[in-house]
């Protein structure tokens, strides 16, 4: 038969090949067969992977033995799962609430263990917008909140004009883009808004778009940066480090011009206090974007850990990992390779102390 | 004496032979357009076409022209034939214009998606993509091994159980449960399975495994659990409706020859319709394979190889690509470049599944008179 | 004695034939089979109960809560909430079918009674084969080439044909509507329609084709009289395949089409009536407690949408007397 030839030679390249090996991957670090305190799972916001991606590959690097895997399922499925005890670290874009807090309410902790939430990643949310022929645009928050409310609906508005007075508007219409998803990124934007212009943008800050609002949902950051990069007319917010191909608006608040850059960025935690009543190694901040000088639309994200974990040896892990995303040489690589603002070496420190206090 | 003596019509006398209906003859006598005819009128169609686009929008528009031209054709032909060979030529050649217009028209969108996939996938496809994992690598280089054994491991194990259970129950609708209670609860309730949201058997197979084995639990076969469930409705539905289309003339002839039930189903119906039977489980396969969402939640995310699919989580390629799509890092252009190339493995496995597909069948089928 | 498998064994009661039959060691290997086939189709029926289940209890504190607790914690009341989804689903769904089908029988036909033997297989393959590219793909290759190609389509229709409801309202400026995610779904379920639609039309008895063409039909007539009767229940099925993937399809719509919560039949705005499935893609990440069952909950009603429609297409079905093979 023609066919037994083929199917015995189908059959031993199939058997060869049944079980994977990857070139980049020396034996015996697979993970798979390691005993369990060599792999590190985290689950978490999507803001910082690729900063994870890199965290992880400098850390892996420097301890072949070690496996971590992060997860970018969003901040809630990562908060719940360090909750449940699946996850050994959680991301998250904002830090646990107060009524989320609490000793012994966490699977992964001790009996009489809190959680401890640690700044790791900043990132500067700019506004993205192209529109043929203007290169750049300068809008105020009280502008922004009126354009993405949808109360100013034409590019050549008086409003828009008057801030940008060498600029050629063209008499279209604007399409302003928000996240269809729930995001971090939206609660910041929606937060810097109704800080700075609250008699505009009258609802609070929300991981979810306010409906009443309208505007044109994408999913996504890279489908908000697509959405704004292919239209015409378009305008948005995103993450300043996947701004590709689209222009940065600069926001004028009180006269002065700010541009979304890594220094400005940060300075937003250190003119902030920390929420009250809480631990005294728990960071969770509480920012105050009214600040002189510093640009308000800013992402902060928190790593989510134990005070005391059930098991030493996950406790080691927890603190070499953390302990290197924290540092200066973590915090810089970060920089180079997701675009996101190092801290500040005040917080830094904080954050080390904290880090140091893991059991 | 011929009885096809035109001259006797609702007109009067009528001149004989090579005119329509229309002008007085009858279909048997009815003339023929020329061959020639078509081309000369997708010819002219097309210089009318383009003209008018010209006028309309001011410049040479191919869109415009192809919509245009399409439509003059379709009239002149229909004028034509119905003139010369009779309204039922004419119903003819219309459905066949109609017909290949369809499919030139399927062809638009789908040579657009698959020449995207081939263009944008060719930049990365290169041995280090198919031997390097993305362990330890940001930004340039790595990999989708890892993610490409995730997909088979994930799939095949789907496979397995979706497709013994599926035709299974599809030789029990089609051969057993004629008009009972049960094979109508099971058709109508498999098709209602047909509509699960993707996301939605992601979080059945993800909350399953919370129940039996503990909370938060990601592994490979979870997402096979996820993927099973959307396919096996596929492969119900078209097993079934093959089986159904076997002559019974043929299980008639191997019952009064004494073979029980079983084995006819076994040695004769499932051979007689096993290209279609294939083309169904390949289809199932292919409708899974991609699946992005489900996968997500049920096999979790990782950058590392991993050969077993009942611990940690496993990398499969539809993930692969929507990760490297959508978290890209500070340059965007390698994750772009990997998540194409990835894709199109993913057409490429298919397509290697078809073709073994096809063998298996052409091994096991009867030869018949198509 | 009568012979075990004589036909004239009578209307007697299970007596000594019946008995001789029960313990024929052929019949054995039959029950066998008959279990385990059986034993399949239960067993979907169990699976399908768990996810029925699955969605039930997730989404039932969402159901239950009352409107105060739903409000504050959840999304909303959840009827108000769930409507404009549900529309949308079905909305873009029934935009995807009416596109797709014509479509797809027509290359179905042309595969399997137009085109040459030697084009007809290949074809039959590559069309196969677009079934496999995945959902990611279509979303990139919908919101990038797709949508941006679209535009200027969107701005005459808009401009020209704007008195007409569908076309009336602000265009969108990326060319992402629900007319956009509906080709994008056309072309999704094109190859799942067309493959079983080609298989059954290969399966239409050459006899009946001969004997319609010795009539003197032509092509079409013949197709029309003897393959298009025959395929009836095999398109149908197609059909509902089809449908079962427009309205389940996740990641393509959320990618592709900016939802939001309006009812509105106008197709080329930004505003457009969000998908089940896509709602539920993109909000469950972040959502927690409450706002998790809700999403749940809107699942179960796509759930009931889907059985809601198949037992319309089957009514519509039924309606008229089957033509089957098996018969």
């Amino acid at each position: 038969m023609k066919i037994k030839p083929i199917a015995a030679v189908l059959a031993t390249a199939t058997a060869f090949t049944l079980v994977g090996c990857a070139a980049n991957e020396a034996a015996g670090t697979g993970g798979t067969s390691s005993a369990a305190a060599q792999t590190l799972t985290g689950k978490g916001a999507s803001s910082m992977k690729a900063a994870q991606e890199k965290w992880v590959a400098d850390f892996q690097t420097a301890h072949t033995g070690i496996t971590v895997n992060y997860s970018p399922e969003g901040s809630s499925a990562g908060r719940s799962a360090f909750t449940a005890g699946a996850v050994q670290f959680a991301g998250s874009d904002r830090p646990l609430k107060d009524e989320e807090m609490g000793a012994g309410k966490f699977a992964t902790c001790a009996a009489d263990s809190n959680a401890l939430n640690l700044p790791v990643y900043v990132s500067p949310i700019a506004i993205i917008f192209k529109l043929d022929g203007i290169d750049k645009l300068s809008l105020d928050p009280a502008t922004a909140a009126k354009i993405f409310a949808g109360q100013i609906t034409k590019w050549n508005d008086p409003a828009i004009v008057a801030l940008n007075p060498n600029a050629k508007l063209p008499d279209s219409n604007i399409t302003a883009v928000h996240r269809a998803d729930g995001s971090g990124t939206t609660n910041n934007f929606t937060d810097t808004l109704h800080q700075l212009a609250p008699e505009v943008w009258t609802e609070s800050a929300a991981d979810d778009w306010p409906a009443a609002f309208g505007g044109e949902a994408a999913t996504g950051t890279s489908g908000v940066v697509s959405a704004v990069s292919g239209g015409q007319g378009t305008i948005g917010y995103a993450d300043a480090s996947a701004a590709k191909n689209v222009g940065i608006a600069s926001l004028a608040v009180n006269g002065k011009s700010l541009e979304p850059s890594a220094e400005a960025a940060a300075a937003v935690i250190d003119h902030s206090q920390t929420v009250a009543g809480r631990g005294e190694h728990d960071l969770a901040y509480s920012l105050d974007r009214t600040s002189e000088g510093v640009y308000p639309a800013v992402l902060v994200s928190y790593a989510i850990v134990c005070e005391t974990y059930k098991d030493a040896a996950t406790a080691k892990l927890v603190k070499d990992y953390i302990g290197y995303i924290a540092s200066a040489e973590g915090q810089q690589a970060a920089a180079t390779a997701a675009g996101s603002a190092p801290l500040s070496a005040a917080i830094q420190a904080k954050v080390k102390a904290a880090v140091d206090s893991i059991k | 004496m011929s009885t096809l003596n035109p001259s006797a019509g609702p007109l009067g006398a009528r001149p004989t032979g090579g005119t329509g209906p229309l002008l007085g003859g009858d279909t048997l006598t009815s003339g023929r357009l020329p061959k020639a005819t078509t081309w000369v009128a997708l010819v002219a169609s097309a210089i009318v076409g383009f003209a008018i686009s010209v006028l309309a929008t001011g410049a040479a528009n191919a869109g415009l022209t192809v919509l245009f031209g399409y439509v003059l054709f379709l009239l002149i032909m229909e004028v034509a034939s119905r003139v010369v060979e009779g309204p039922r030529q004419a119903s003819d050649r219309r459905a066949g214009n109609l017909i290949i217009g369809a499919f030139l028209l399927a062809l638009l969108p789908l040579g657009s998606v698959t020449w995207e996939a081939v263009s944008n996938g060719m930049a990365r496809f290169d041995p280090s993509f198919f031997t390097n994992s993305m362990r330890n690598v940001v930004g340039e280089g790595g990999g989708g091994v890892h993610a490409i054994y995730g997909t088979l491991y994930v799939t095949g194990m789907a496979s397995l159980i979706s497709v013994p259970i599926g035709l299974l129950t599809a030789i029990y609708l089609a051969e057993y449960g004629a008009g009972n209670r049960l094979a109508k609860l099971i058709t109508f309730f498999v098709d209602v399975m047909t509509g699960v949201p993707s996301i939605v058997a992601g979080l059945f197979a993800y909350s399953l495994m919370a129940l039996l084995v503990g909370p938060g639990a990601v592994f490979g076969f979870s997402g096979s659990v996820a993927l099973s469930v959307l396919m096996i409705p596929v492969v119900v539905r078209s097993c079934e409706e093959l089986l159904r289309l076997v002559p019974n003339e043929l299980r008639e002839a191997a019952y009064a020859l004494g073979v029980p039930k079983w084995v006819t189903i076994v040695r004769i119906v499932i051979p007689t319709a096993i290209s279609g039977l294939v083309s169904g489980v390949i289809l199932a396969i292919a409708r899974v394979i991609g699946e992005t969402a489900p996968l997500m939640i049920a096999a979790g995310f990782t950058a590392s190889l991993n050969n077993n699919l009942f611990a940690n989580p496993m990398m499969t390629l539809p993930v692969f690509v929507y990760d490297a799509y959508a978290h890209p890092g500070v340059e965007p252009a390698p994750y772009l470049e990997r998540a194409w190339t990835g894709a199109l493995t993913l057409i490429l496995i298919v397509m290697l599944l078809n073709l073994i597909g096809r063998l298996i069948a052409a091994r096991f089928a009867p030869k018949t008179g198509r | 004695m009568t012979h075990p498998l004589s036909t004239d064994s009578g209307p007697g009661p299970a007596g000594a034939p019946e008995a001789a039959l029960a313990a024929d060691p052929k019949r054995f290997g039959d029950r066998v089979f008959r279990g385990f086939a059986t034993g399949a189709g239960v067993l979907i029926l169990v699976i399908l109960a768990l996810v029925a289940g699955f969605l039930l209890i997730q989404g039932a504190p969402a159901l239950f809560a009352d409107p105060d607790r739903l409000a504050s914690q959840g999304y909303g009341e959840f009827a108000s909430w769930v409507l404009p989804y549900a529309f949308g689903t079905v909305w873009a769904a029934v935009l995807a079918l009416a596109m797709a089908v014509p479509v797809a029988i027509g290359i179905a036909l042309f595969i399997s009674h137009f085109a040459p033997r030697r084009i007809a297989q290949p074809l039959g393959y590559l069309i196969d084969l677009l079934a496999a590219v995945p959902s990611v793909v279509f979303g990139l290759w919908g919101s990038t080439l797709l949508a941006r190609a679209l535009i200027p389509l969107y701005g005459w229709l808009n401009a020209n044909l704007g008195f007409i409801p569908f076309f009336a309202g602000i265009t969108s400026g990326t060319g992402r509507t629900i007319l956009t995610a509906a080709i994008v779904l056309a072309t999704m379920v094109l190859p799942i329609i067309t493959s079983l639609c080609r298989e059954v039309f290969l399966q239409t008895p050459r006899l009946h084709e001969e004997a319609a063409l010795a009539l003197g039909a032509t092509r079409w007539e013949m197709i029309k009289m003897a393959v298009l009767p025959f395929a009836r229940p095999g398109i149908i099925a197609a059909v509902m395949l089809g449908l079962g993937r427009a309205l389940g399809e996740t990641m393509a719509v959320s990618m592709v089409m900016s939802g939001g919560r309006n009812i509105t039949f106008e197709v080329l705005t930004s505003q457009n009536p969000n998908t089940i499935a896509a709602t539920i893609a993109q909000n469950f990440a972040e959502a927690y407690g409450l706002k998790t069952n809700q999403l749940i909950a809107a699942g179960l009603v796509l759930f009931l949408i889907t059985l809601a429609v198949n037992m319309l297409a089957r009514w519509i079905v039924s309606r008229r007397a089957e033509y089957s093979g098996a018969n």
